[in-house]
């Protein structure tokens, strides 16, 4: 993950906070600042404010060391709440990953692979996002380079639940353990591109267990991305969320609204272009990344 | 494009609170600075703009403007939306063309912020303006990024020079340099270049691109950015203002539900106009930006600060409708009549009158009007049983001697609020049937319907006319006035007094209306 001067991290935006020889009211402010830049949201950053003014009185500090500390605490504590392990034990073990457009789906299904194959798995893929041009050239493009088999469609704009559904049979075939099926980026708003997304659902589940639904989120999201998840589990059933895009200056602090509200967890971050770039969740180190 | 109906809903329900407030005092003030300074929070906008403009809305509520106003809600409405129609940007720019062809425009924002799709919405646009565009791929990072331009430049009818494979080869500068060469030689006159999604953060991608920029010379430089973006707007947009000095911006994504406060803050902040909205799957969803409309759109205040005059007082919309309903269907009760009065207490009554035309002359009158009038009446009312209250005509004079104990007055003061009550529901079922109750005083009131067709008619207290034409000729009023009813329901027509509204909002004020007022 990022080191502490990342730009990613919120180190630099409370580093001249937590210099300060005593908290104040100016801390306060300071705090809320770097909270709700790093897209925490209103409701979050006030409850985690309210929660630090509220130990800080127990405890009797006035040192911002502590409080950073307790920062980190508060932080961690809510990430945890949710367990962030994979379950991935049948077999074929199949993956369905989703999201909205443009954010890394295809990359993260490309690292996933790789990340699963490190660890001595057979994966195969399923280029299922058969709407955008080109889309299946880039999922083989990363599936070669993770070695991973892939399933295309045999035709342009072909039925993605039926390419889902030959890429299953692959598996069941072959004997492959994973199975990762692409979809196509949508709008959280497009009623039908979404039932299109509970039919392939629909199509899989015939033939065997989905064993993870993951719903892509990218970490430059604001607020919309409580929107974004609300309607992909109501659509996708989704299981796992993962974020990417956490090598920019985006902090990603709507995931822990999202948490908080849907009780998904964080499963997968991905903070980068090559096909390494793709980690587990850990909540004690998000944490003291995040906060430094 | 809804898009930004999320953020206006979040402003009208929070300006809804000050509504019907005489005076605002600074505790008001602040209560909605926050609520505003919370909606646009929770629409992204950065940060250091909701400061901004938050500062900006309190000092000037709490100035002479405001307190002067006749009503300082609408005008910290007012205020809002000039605030907001400023930050969004002044003018609508155009592409501008270059002198001598060909123009180059070059794309630049994050990975996954639309720029290749953008790049054939933008080619098909241009092409369908009779310009002769040509795509070029300098994206070679991202897997197959040359492949799908060469598919969308198909799908959009243009060419697409793609010296390079992609995929980590070849040298994106070169590409560009070589495609203005390229274009010169084939007279085509727009070169649109889409790079590579890079990070703000990344110093070496965004020295390409800068590089990319001196090796052509672009017209314009379109930065791309996702409307669903968060925070990160800022620190992004600075960014690639440094590096590459865009020209202007193009939204994408804007068929979502993100409330889209990023163009706020971009516009904001860098000063670059947003010139185009990309709003949809395929290569025809892509439009120009207008500024000021988008301003309107956000807002949607336009409406509801007229309606806002129509409406001015706290009625609520739902017992209005129930209350119309039940006066034309003659079942208006003492209970009714209770709730009314209750609607009318706390003194906006003498506000809400001073407002309507022709009261002027009333208002010493209205200045004697006794606020504790209506907490003896409630007295009466609330001595009665339900069944009473349903049905006047049960009170014999044993049971309005009860009800006279109960509440403290004597029988007279009983049989008069009885009188009134039957004079008031007279009075309204003939409002509702679009006639025009005759109060001492004051001549018929302007606009409301069928008022001077149904003069003779009120004149005998709401007698049914035995004439049948004229029966039909009332009917009919009826029809048309029942909007007029519709507002007159809530604004104290008890007394008669709120027919003189101006003409009933029309169906889709009035539910923009009830958006207003939160339903």
């Amino acid at each position: 993950m990022a080191d502490r001067s990342s730009p990613w991290s919120l180190g630099s935006a409370l580093r001249g906070m937590f210099a300060k020889p005593t908290i104040d009211e100016n801390t306060w402010e300071d705090l809320e600042t770097a909270l709700l830049t790093a897209d925490f949201g209103p409701d979050i950053s006030e409850a985690v404010i309210d929660d630090l003014r509220s130990s800080v009185e127990r405890y009797r500090t006035t040192d911002p060391r502590d409080l950073q500390r307790m920062l980190r605490e508060s932080i961690e504590e809510r990430l945890a709440k949710f367990d962030p392990t994979l379950h991935l034990s049948e077999r074929p073990a199949i993956i369905l990953v989703v999201g909205v457009n443009g954010v890394g789906k295809t990359t993260t299904i490309g690292k996933f692979a790789r990340f699963l194959a490190n660890y001595g798995r057979s994966v195969v893929v399923g280029a299922a996002d058969t709407f955008r041009a080109a889309a299946v050239e880039q999922v083989a493009t990363w599936a070669e380079r993770a070695g991973a088999a892939v399933v295309r469609p045999q035709h342009p704009g072909q039925d993605p639940a039926s390419v889902a559904y030959q890429t299953i049979e692959y598996a069941k075939r072959t004997g492959t353990e994973m199975v990762l099926i692409d979809t196509a980026g949508r709008l959280q708003t497009k009623g039908g591109l979404m039932d299109e997304l509970t039919k392939i659902r629909r199509v899989i589940e015939k033939q065997a267990p989905i064993a993870e639904v993951l719903l892509v989120l990218d970490a430059t999201t604001g607020q919309n991305g409580l929107a974004q998840a609300q309607a992909f589990i109501e659509h996708a059933g989704v299981t796992g969320l993962v974020l990417t895009k956490l090598d920019g200056s985006a902090k990603g602090g709507f995931v822990l609204n999202v948490q908080e509200k849907t009780g998904i967890p964080i499963k997968l971050i991905g903070q980068g272009e090559k096909i390494g770039d793709l980690t587990g969740f850990t909540p004690h180190v998000f944490a003291q990344k995040l906060v430094g | 494009m809804a898009t930004f109906g999320t953020l206006s809903d979040r402003l009208a329900e929070t300006l809804k609170n000050l509504r019907g407030k005489g005076k605002l005092s600074a505790a008001d003030v602040d209560g909605t600075v926050r609520e505003i300074r919370r909606a646009l929070l929770d629409a992204d906008v950065a940060l250091d703009v909701v400061r901004a403009f938050t500062a900006k809305v309190r000092e000037r509520a709490l100035g002479d403007e405001v307190n002067k106003a006749l009503n300082p809600a609408q005008q910290v409405v007012q205020i809002v939306n000039e605030e907001l129609v400023t930050i969004l940007g002044g003018q609508q720019r155009r592409l501008e063309f270059a002198k001598r062809p060909p123009t180059i425009i070059m794309l630049a924002g994050l990975q996954g912020a639309g720029k290749t799709t953008l790049a054939g919405k933008l080619a098909k646009w241009l092409a369908k303006d009779s310009h002769t565009p040509i795509l070029v791929a300098a994206d070679l990072q991202r897997p197959n990024a040359v492949n799908q331009l060469q598919v969308v430049g198909e799908q959009a009818g243009v060419p697409v020079f793609a010296p390079e494979p992609g995929n980590g080869v070849g040298n994106p500068v070169r590409v560009a340099k070589d495609a203005v060469k390229y274009a010169v030689d084939r007279q085509y006159d727009v070169v649109i270049i889409d790079t590579a999604g890079r990070l703000g953060v990344d110093a070496d991608l965004m020295k390409q691109a800068s590089d990319i920029r001196r090796a052509t010379q672009p017209d314009e430089v379109l930065f791309v950015l996702d409307a669903m973006i968060g925070q990160d707007a800022v620190a992004t947009a600075k960014a690639f203002q440094e590096g590459v000095d865009f020209t202007g911006v193009v939204l994408t994504k804007l068929d979502g539900d993100a409330r889209g406060g990023a163009a706020l803050s971009v516009a904001s902040l860098t000063g670059r106009p947003i010139m185009f909205a990309s709003t949809g799957e395929t290569l025809d969803d892509f439009e120009p930006f207008y500024p000021d409309r988008m301003a309107s759109r956000i807002l949607d205040l336009g409406d509801i600060l007229s309606l806002i005059e129509q409406a001015q007082e706290n009625f609520d919309e739902a017992e209005a409708l129930k209350m119309a309903e039940k006066i034309s269907t003659d079942t208006f009760t003492l209970e009714d009549f209770l709730k009314q009065m209750q609607q009318l207490r706390g003194g906006s009554i003498k506000k809400m009158m001073s407002m309507l035309p022709g009261m002027g002359g009333m208002k010493e009158q209205l200045d004697n009007f006794d606020e504790r009038e209506i907490v003896r009446t409630e007295a009466i009312i609330q001595s009665m049983t339900l069944a009473e209250r349903r049905n006047h005509r049960l009170l014999n004079g044993s049971r309005r001697l009860r009800i006279a104990r109960g509440s403290g007055v004597t029988v007279t003061e009983v049989n008069q609020l009885i009188q009134r009550f039957e004079q008031a529901s007279k009075m309204m079922r003939t409002v509702a049937r679009g006639g025009m109750p005759q109060i001492p005083g004051m001549g018929p009131m302007p606009g409301s319907h069928g008022g001077a067709r149904n003069k003779q008619n009120t004149k005998k207290k709401g007698s049914k006319s035995g004439n049948p034409a004229k029966r039909a000729a009332e009917d009919a009023a009826r029809a048309a006035g029942k909007q007029a009813a519709l507002a007159a329901g809530g604004t104290g027509s008890g007394f008669g007094l709120g027919a003189g509204s101006k003409d009933g909002p029309s169906e889709e004020e009035l539910a923009s209306l009830q958006k207003m007022l939160g339903r």
